[in-house]
Order: structure tokens, then sequence, then C-alpha cells
């Protein structure tokens, strides 16, 4: 965990106070909504279908128990008793009174939490791999890094009135959780030949109604530099990005248009003339960073305990164990995935009795912390293997314990027509529909890992264009229709999922998902192939007939 | 709409001279960039100071050959959502050098006063008669600043390790 200081909880407070100011003069009439808007979109406020929605930021997805239990109170004291988990390491509430939000904040600020820069086009929630720290085979932590950059990129005087919005993901590790290649920068931590410690910088990558991988625009950048390295590249998108265009205004378009080499010689033109700007992080500024974050005193423990040996004879338990439980780097300790996607449930959400009962779950079994993690779900990181079995129980209890992590309906959904004034099409019923239908364990074990993404318009939030099938909701004539999309990834082999053919309505997504992966079980040439790597070797064609041959 | 300069609301001394009116013999005055890269020379020969307006969309470097003796740059913004000035500002102070009035235009609120003089402006024609008024309090705001900046302010990781110094020196 990093421990904010005096400097960091003065910060939050003097934001808080701005911005109960900037409500007050809201109220009073003396802000125009026009010019509120964009105060208010910077400290995470939107104003939604029914309600103003709160967007809370979560930083790099690392969470305190203690945290946690004051989200809770939000929810409960705020709201209407549950939060929803977002793909960007967010938590939003949808039913905040505007009068209320300074107190809100207020709270929230109190144990280091605040809602700066979660929306309005100025640099975003950094975000990160959620095992950061934990994951077996990591570079180094990538939160020291995320942390680093979260300062930087918090009320920056130059940046906080960009073209667009502007997106910013870390990994540390060779399997990308972050789904960096998706980002405005994504940054892949990594050891040059001299063993140094530094970034693969990728540039112009993101979803939306023009989705574009990130591609490198430089293979290292020091650790030292990457202030300056992501300054630059934010200052010539700042003068050269379109502002003339919202749906042109994203860096993809600007270094689409210009080109990566082009783009990369203007940033390098740009870094150069930079200099040293106080900017360069000299070692002892990297340790004091480092020295904040604080790590559990783990036990030395078994690889396998005798609890868990015994605990194996369930097979309830060990379906959950197989499906939820990863490696530590630590022996004798895992990570636990908690899902929040129960049958029938809206993807992401949670009770505040829920988020109060994982606080105390992960003081018992996880050293305080908890984890938020870009697939709407929570993880414990740090659980010693002995407790398990008792940790199984209690989370059955909670609801949290759906063996589902990675399968068929772990689905990640934007919150769709039912809470966005964007929206064309619902998404949360999706959802829900979709995992009533493959609600069989077996049958979805069977399957394997299928990642199913849902948008409920073009915006991607539910990240459509990467899931292995993307589902995405358009109005026509007034009804929902869906495009369906196969063959996308948000990991480091990130690709688009490729349009099988017409949009199909409302009725039929279901029945047109179970065909696809029908036709999945009888085309896949082991059972070993995962739905995305039979796409890949076979093309839509199949999958295309499969659904329209009898529509 | 009110001039704030070095933290006061003051008396814009600077005429405004549109594209097509007569220049006066003498007096500061303040002109498109346009008009002034005409003849920057003559127009810089004339008794009294000069002042120009700059647009977002076009890069300072043009304006760089005169900045010594410009006595104010004026920046754009055209709307409140419009950052691009936020950059030209600091290239102006910290790569160029600029040490003359720096002035804000446009779609002015206190809400940008902190970002804006941390950027380099220093003069400020503010849309609202209340927000002109509440120049010194809303500079007040913040303590804490996370990023360096030709400010000079003290970033908050310096301030952390010089206190760390200081401890390990009176150990």
């Amino acid at each position: 965990m990093y421990a904010y200081d005096e400097l960091d909880r003065t910060l939050i407070n003097e934001r808080v106070s701005e911005f109960r100011d900037q409500v007050k003069r809201r109220l009073s009439g003396e802000l125009t909504e026009d010019e509120f808007k964009i105060l208010r979109l910077q400290n995470g406020v939107y104003l939604q279908l029914h309600a103003y929605m709160f967007r809370v930021a979560i930083p790099y997805g690392t969470l305190s128990s203690k945290q946690l239990r004051r989200l809770a109170h939000v929810a409960r004291r705020y709201d209407r008793g549950y939060g929803h988990f977002t793909t960007r390491q967010n938590i939003q509430f949808n039913w905040i009174k505007l009068a209320e939000l300074p107190d809100a904040l207020a709270e929230l600020a109190d144990v280091g939490i605040h809602a700066m820069q979660t929306s309005g086009n100025n640099m975003r929630n950094v975000t990160s791999d959620q095992w950061a720290g934990v994951a077996p085979g990591e570079v180094e932590d990538p939160r020291i890094w995320s942390e680093i950059l979260r300062q930087h990129t918090t009320l920056h005087p130059e940046f906080s009135f960009l073209p667009r919005k502007f997106k910013i993901a870390i990994t540390a590790s060779e399997h990308d959780r972050a789904a960096i290649k998706i980002h405005d920068i994504g940054l892949r931590l990594h050891k040059n030949a001299d063993g140094e410690t530094g970034f693969e910088v990728l540039v112009g990558g993101g979803l939306g109604r023009t989705p574009f991988i990130a591609k490198t625009i430089k293979p290292f950048v020091h650790g030292r530099d990457i202030l300056s390295y992501v300054e630059a590249i934010l200052r010539v998108y700042n003068q050269y990005g379109r502002r003339d265009n919202i749906y042109k205004a994203r860096i993809k378009i600007l270094v689409h248009e210009l080109g990566i080499e082009k783009f990369a010689r203007e940033v390098e033109e740009e870094w150069k003339l930079m200099g040293d700007v106080g900017l360069t992080l000299d070692h002892s500024a990297i340790e004091e960073v480092r020295s904040r974050f604080s790590y559990p005193a783990y036990e030395k423990l078994p690889h396998m305990p005798d609890e868990l040996k015994q605990a194996a004879a369930d097979p309830l338990f060990e379906r959950w164990r197989k499906n939820s439980v990863a490696p530590h780097k630590v022996q004798g300790y895992s990570i636990v995935t908690l899902s929040l996607k129960p049958v029938g449930g809206p993807p992401g959400d949670a009770t505040a009795d829920q988020m109060d009962a994982v606080a105390d779950l992960a003081d018992k079994y996880s050293f305080g912390e908890i984890r938020v993690g870009h697939e709407q779900n929570l993880a414990l990181p740090h659980v010693a293997k002995r407790d398990l079995p008792q940790l199984w129980r209690a989370l059955d209890r909670l609801g949290l314990a759906t063996p589902n992590v990675n399968l068929v309906t772990d689905i990640i959904a934007c919150p769709g027509l039912d809470y966005c004034s964007l929206a064309n099409a619902r998404s949360i019923p999706i959802a829900q529909e979709l995992t009533r239908r493959f609600a069989n364990h077996d049958t979805a074990d069977m399957i394997g890992r299928l990642h199913i993404n849902i948008s409920g318009c073009i915006n991607a939030c539910g990240h459509h264009h990467v899931g292995h099938i993307g589902i995405l909701g358009v109005e026509k004539n007034g009804e929902e229709f869906y495009q369906i999309t196969i063959g996308g990834r948000a990991d480091e082999n990130a690709q688009m999922g490729v349009l099988i053919g017409p949009a199909v309505p409302y009725a039929e997504v279901a029945d047109v998902i179970e065909d696809i992966v029908e036709a999945y079980l009888a085309l896949r040439d082991r059972p070993e192939e995962l739905f995305v790597d039979t796409v890949k070797r076979l093309g839509v064609e199949p999958f295309k007939e499969r659904v329209y041959a009898t529509r | 709409m009110p001039l704030v300069k070095q933290g006061r609301i003051i008396t814009d001394l600077f005429v405004h001279v549109a594209d097509g009116a007569e220049l006066p013999g003498d007096g500061a005055i303040l002109i498109s960039a346009a008009r002034f890269l005409e003849d920057p020379e003559a127009i810089l020969k004339r008794a009294g100071k000069t002042g120009v307006i700059w647009p977002n969309s076009r890069a300072v470097d043009d304006l760089v050959p005169y900045l010594e003796r410009l006595a104010a740059v004026a920046l754009v913004f055209p709307t409140f959502r419009d950052g691009r000035a936020y950059s030209q500002a600091r290239l102006l102070r910290e790569r160029h050098g600029y040490d003359g009035e720096l002035r804000a235009t446009g779609q002015i609120l206190r809400d940008q006063f902190v970002f804006m003089t941390r950027a380099g402006f220093d003069a400020f024609e503010v849309k609202k008669d209340a927000d002109a008024d509440a120049f010194a309090e809303t500079m007040k705001r913040y303590s804490v600043f996370y990023q360096p900046t030709g400010d000079g302010r003290v970033t908050a990781l310096n301030r952390r390790m010089q206190l760390r110094h200081s401890e390990s020196a009176g150990q």
C-alpha cells in the first residue's frame, strides 16, 4: 500500500474545498451549467439519465480495507446502498445529490480517496495491473511508477484542458492485465540489456467509434526520463490535437493522421528542446516514492498446507479454487479474485454490505488490502493458502464466490441505457440473460476462457472491440439492435474483434451468442484451444455461417 | 472586463487597436499577431509599448525574435475548455525566457487562475467582476503542487526530499 502523507492529504482537502465553492456558486446561479460542467467533470461528476453520477478514483486499483469501508459508507449514506466498479479502476455511484457531493468528497478525502480527474478532458486516473506487486515474475512493482505519474498528472497546470480525455496504463508483467494497448499512452516496464529499468512507450490506442491498437513510439525510455517524455507527448498533443471535432480529438487520431514516425519525431524534438526542466527523477526521488509503499510481513509458509489438501476433497471448493485462485510471488500465498458477476446480477455491482464484508475479510486474510481490476472484479492480493477454505466459505455466504472468473459469464459490461445518457441500448439485461444461459458451471468450464464484453453505445465503455465476443448496442428505428464481433482481445496480443454480420435484435442476442459458442465447441481442434485462438485460426466465416444460416 | 495584474485589479493601459484602425502615434497598444507580423520593425519603432495578441493555433516560435522588445503578449482562451494557451505560456516563459506581461484573455474564470499563474500568466482579463475580486483569495486555495513549472514553487516531492534530508542530517 502507498501511504498518503500530510502533503497529499492537504492537496485532496484543498480540492474538496474548491469544489464546495464551485457547487455553491452553481447552486446560487453564479456559474452557468456550461461553466460548471467542466468543473464538475474534473471532479468525476456526470449528469446522467436520472441523476448525478459520481465516479471515484481507485488509483492503480489498490484500496485499503478502511478505504473500502468508507466507499460502503458513501454508498449507504449518499446513494442507494451500492456502487458499480468500472473498467478503469473507478467506482461509480449513480444516485447522488449535487448539494451533498462536497460532503461525500470530504468523507472520502478523510481516508485518502478523491475523485479528481476521473472525468473531463485531462489526464485520467492512472491504471495498472490489479496484481501489481504480487504477480510472480514481475519486473518490479508498477505502482511505484503509477504513483509517480498519479502525482505528476494531478492538477497539472498545462494539461488540465486537453483536446479530450487522456488515459495512461502501466504494466510490469509479461502478461498484460492492464490493457495498455488500448490506452492513449501504454507503458510496459522492462529492463534493457544493461539491466536498467525503463519503459516501452506505446501511444495512440483506444476504442470508441475509431478503435486503434497503440503503437510503440519508443522501445526504451529510462525510468528517470519517463515524466519528461510523457510531458513531451502531452505537449505535442495539446498543441496539435484537433479541437474542431470532438470525435477526432483523441491522440489516436493525431497519431493516425500524422503517422507514428512523424508523431515520434515531433515528440523527440520537443523532448530534446525541453532539456532539464526539473522532471528528471534521480535515484533518491524514485526511492522517496518507493519508500512510502509498504508490503505485508509475509510468513514463511509451506507451499501446500494441510488445510488445502483436506479441502481438496470438496468439489465445490476445488472448482472455486481452480477458477479464482492465482499464484503469488511469495510461497504459501495466493491472489484471490472475487467475482462481481453472480448469475443474474449486473456486472461490477457491489452492495455496501458486501463492501464492508470484503473489507473485514481483507483485514482477516489479506493484510487489509483489496484490488480492483478492469474486468470489474475485486481481488484479495495476499491470502495465505491455508486460509483459502475459510475464505471461500465466507465469500460464498456473501455471494462473492461465483467460480466464473475468465469464463463465459465473467462479462464486462457498461451500465448501458439503464443509467447512461449516451447509450443507445441496454447492456445489463443482456449480461444478466447470458449469465443465466451459461449458468451451468460444467458447460462454462468446458468452454474455457472466453471474454464477453458489452457496450450500450459506440463509446465502448464495455470495451466490446476487445472482447473475445463483443456486443455493441445500436439503435435502429427506435429499437435496440446489437452488432457482434469476435476475436478481439485486450492483452499483450491485443487486437480488435471482427464483425460477423448484420446487427441482431435484442431478443435474439443470447441465442446468437449460444450459437457462436456451440460453433466454437464443434470447431476447436482440441479442448485446450481457446475460443479466441479458434477464431484466429479459422476467421469469422464459419461462425458467421452458423449464426446467419438459420436467421 | 476587469484586468487583474500582479494580484490587483488595475486599469488597462494598453489600447486594443482593431486590425483596420489607425495606430495612435504613441501610447501602449495591443494588436493582433497578423497585423504585427505585417511589419514588426515599423511597429516596434513607434513611441509607446507594443503588445501582441497571439492566437492559440499558431506556434509561438514566430514571435520569438521580437520577444525582448514586446511589453505584453496576450494569449487566447476562446472557450473555457481550449487549453492550448497553457502550453504556449510555458514555452514563452520557460523556454524562451520572456519576462514581459503575459496576459490571459477570453473565457477567464477564477477556477483557472491557479493553473494560469503556474503556467506563467501574470495578467488576466477576467470575464466576471466577482472573479476578479476573488483573485487573491483564489490564489491561496492551494498550498501543495506536484509538478515543477517556471513559477518556481517547490514541488511536493522536493519538499519531502528536503524534509528527509534535514531529518537524516539531524540524527
